[in-house]
């Protein structure tokens, strides 16, 4: 999986209240809900954001609420990929649950600029900011992470394992 | 091994777990608020399933979205209600319950040591219970609906050793803000804190449901308090057949252990926008308010709305400031309704709202722009409660009855003889 994209560029404990502000909660619909991406703290990106785009962000990248809208709607805006120092624990099941992909490389998230051009090999694990001229290396997911993220998310992976134990049918 | 590790051996069927290790556990309660329940619900088509592992064991509250605004949501929430009634599945009417956070506890639907996950960050209120409690999104919600099962690693443990003796208007809020002022808003990331200590142990139930609500705030997977002759005391009508609590071992392993004092402490103000932006009563300097929220999930217990009332009682609310007060069931709505404190609360020229987490949330006593907020609740984000360009401020009962009298931050001793 390549993905290219321009950086966004966030700091610290970025939390789900600014990525998607807890009073349009009662908005119905995920698309309603995706105008207001990133709007507690960058009003303007959703005008700015394009299909393949990257988030880059410092520390506890996605800390608060459980709402797991908040990776739906950054998903949605068609952010390709997530590049913190590292994400809150939620937000980390989250964006892995429902196929976002997201990388834990400090590194990167520290020298990233917003609008830096990005070139992200997921499967390898490596960060490329061409603007800067820098390789970066991100960490490496545990087998079963990898697993669920290779599966497309939790569901189809739980699907296929419902199917081997004969608890659904396969068609 | 400490008591997380008991938790989770014991629910996978082990006799041994290390930090680090990623399990399959069976849970003992799935809960859901509505917004995820909604998305949940949708995950069972794809998973090709129409049912839920055990319908004892699965819950929905409609707190966020209920009662409906508009017939958009009216819809969803019709829905979700025909779901649940499909599914054989308890969904707690409004009027019926209250906050999950607290209606859960006063049902006995959960006992030490045994597994909580629900759709809300919050869900390791229940660690004050001795539970093993922790919030996930809507995909992991609905699969451990079908299954039964999750998956965790197992965490590295904290543990919080809190000496000393709290001096009066001095409560759980107060140690737990400064705990969260001292470790940061990732201090315990991914990690399990224990609470322990003679202070943590003098705490009412009420108190270590405050504590254990907000350990979410440093970042944590969960928050325990060992189960004791208290929360026996607390689950003895609630729950059928002798409660058994699981002890971590004398010579439990730590990540880390630190020891506070809290002989001296102050009440605390957490400062906007985060919840570690602790402060002490004393060093809060002018700060004009124009709303006060007390109650909700984190500081809506019975002791929490007798110490506001015992505050307001005979006096006026500022002119200038407007005052919620937002009873988390309708067990304590009743309560208090009983022992004369909504008339109090009433009479000082405050409102009294339903359950709900919409005052928390914004969508119900929306800050404007420029508007400061002392609240009860867990969390002080940038435009948690409205307009991006508000402020709250995170304390307990005291303070924040005490300010609402005084138009400003202020500590009670200083509107009590």
């Amino acid at each position: 999986m390549i993905l290219k994209g321009k950086a966004h560029k966030y700091g610290d404990n970025v939390d789900t209240d600014v990525i998607l502000p807890a009073q349009h909660m009662d908005e119905p619909g995920l698309d309603g809900l995706t105008k207001y991406c990133m709007s507690g703290i960058d009003p303007d990106f959703i005008q700015r954001v394009k299909p393949g785009d990257v988030i880059v962000a410092q520390k506890n990248f996605g800390c608060g609420s459980s709402r797991e809208q908040a990776p739906l709607v950054i998903k949605r805006c068609g952010v390709s990929l997530i590049v913190a120092a590292s994400f809150a624990r939620i937000f980390f099941r989250n964006a892995i649950n429902i196929g976002l992909p997201i990388l834990e490389c400090p590194e990167a998230a520290d020298e990233t600029r917003m609008g830096d051009d990005l070139e992200i090999d997921f499967n390898a694990g490596s960060i490329v900011n061409h603007t800067r001229g820098k390789t970066y290396r991100a960490k490496s997911f545990p087998d079963f992470i990898v697993e669920i993220i290779h599966q497309g998310g939790l569901i189809p992976y739980t699907r296929k394992q419902l199917e081997a134990r004969g608890s659904v049918s396969t068609t | 091994m400490n008591l997380t590790e008991k938790i989770l051996s014991v629910h996978c069927g082990r006799t041994n777990v290390t930090p680090g290790e990623i399990l399959t556990v069976r849970v003992d309660l799935v809960y859901s608020m509505d917004p995820a329940a909604l998305l949940a619900f949708r995950d069972f088509k794809k998973l090709g399933v129409a049912s839920v592992f055990d319908p004892g064991k699965v819950i929905v509250f409609p707190q966020v979205l209920g009662p409906a605004k508009g017939v958009l949501l009216a819809g969803g929430l019709k829905s979700l209600r025909e779901t649940c009634r499909n599914l054989g599945v308890a969904y707690v009417e409004e009027g019926r319950g209250g906050l999950a956070e607290q209606v859960i506890p006063e049902m006995g639907l959960i006992g030490p040591g045994d597994i909580v996950i629900g759709a809300d960050s919050h869900t390791c209120t229940f660690g004050a219970l001795g539970a093993f409690a922790t919030g996930m999104g809507s995909t992991d919600i609905a699969v451990a609906m079908v299954t039964g099962e999750t998956w965790l690693k197992v965490p590295e443990s904290m543990k919080l050793v809190y000496h000393g003796r709290l001096r009066p208007w001095v409560g759980a809020k107060d140690m737990i803000l400064y705990t969260i002022g001292d470790i940061g808003v990732e201090g315990a990331n991914y990690k399990a804190i224990e609470f322990s200590g003679e202070a943590a142990r003098a705490l009412s139930m009420d108190g270590r449901f405050t504590m254990a609500n907000m350990a979410m705030e440093a970042g944590a997977k969960t928050g325990l308090f060992e189960a004791d002759e208290k929360t026996i005391a607390f689950l003895k009508d609630k729950r059928p057949g002798p409660i058994q609590p699981l002890r971590a071992d004398p010579d439990a392993a730590y990540e880390t252990v630190i020891e506070y004092d809290v002989s001296n402490l102050e009440p605390q103000v957490a400062f906007p926008s985060l919840p570690s932006n602790a402060k002490p009563i004393s060093q809060a300097g002018q700060v004009e308010i124009d709303m006060v929220k007390i109650g909700m999930c984190t500081n809506g217990n019975i002791s929490d709305l007798r110490l506001a009332a015992r505050i307001l009682e005979g006096k006026k609310i500022h002119p200038r400031v407007r005052c919620m007060v937002v009873p988390p069931s309708q067990t304590i709505y009743l309560q208090a309704l009983r022992e004369g404190l909504l008339e109090i609360f009433v009479r000082a020229g405050a409102t009294v709202e339903s359950p709900s987490c919409a005052p928390c949330l914004g969508t119900l006593g929306t800050l404007a722009e420029g508007e400061r907020c002392v609240s009860t609740s867990n969390r002080n984000f940038v435009g948690r409660q409205g307009h991006a360009r508000s402020e709250i401020y995170l304390a307990g009962p005291a303070v924040a009855a005490a300010s609402a009298i005084a138009g400003r931050l202020i500590g009670p001793e200083e509107v009590m003889p």
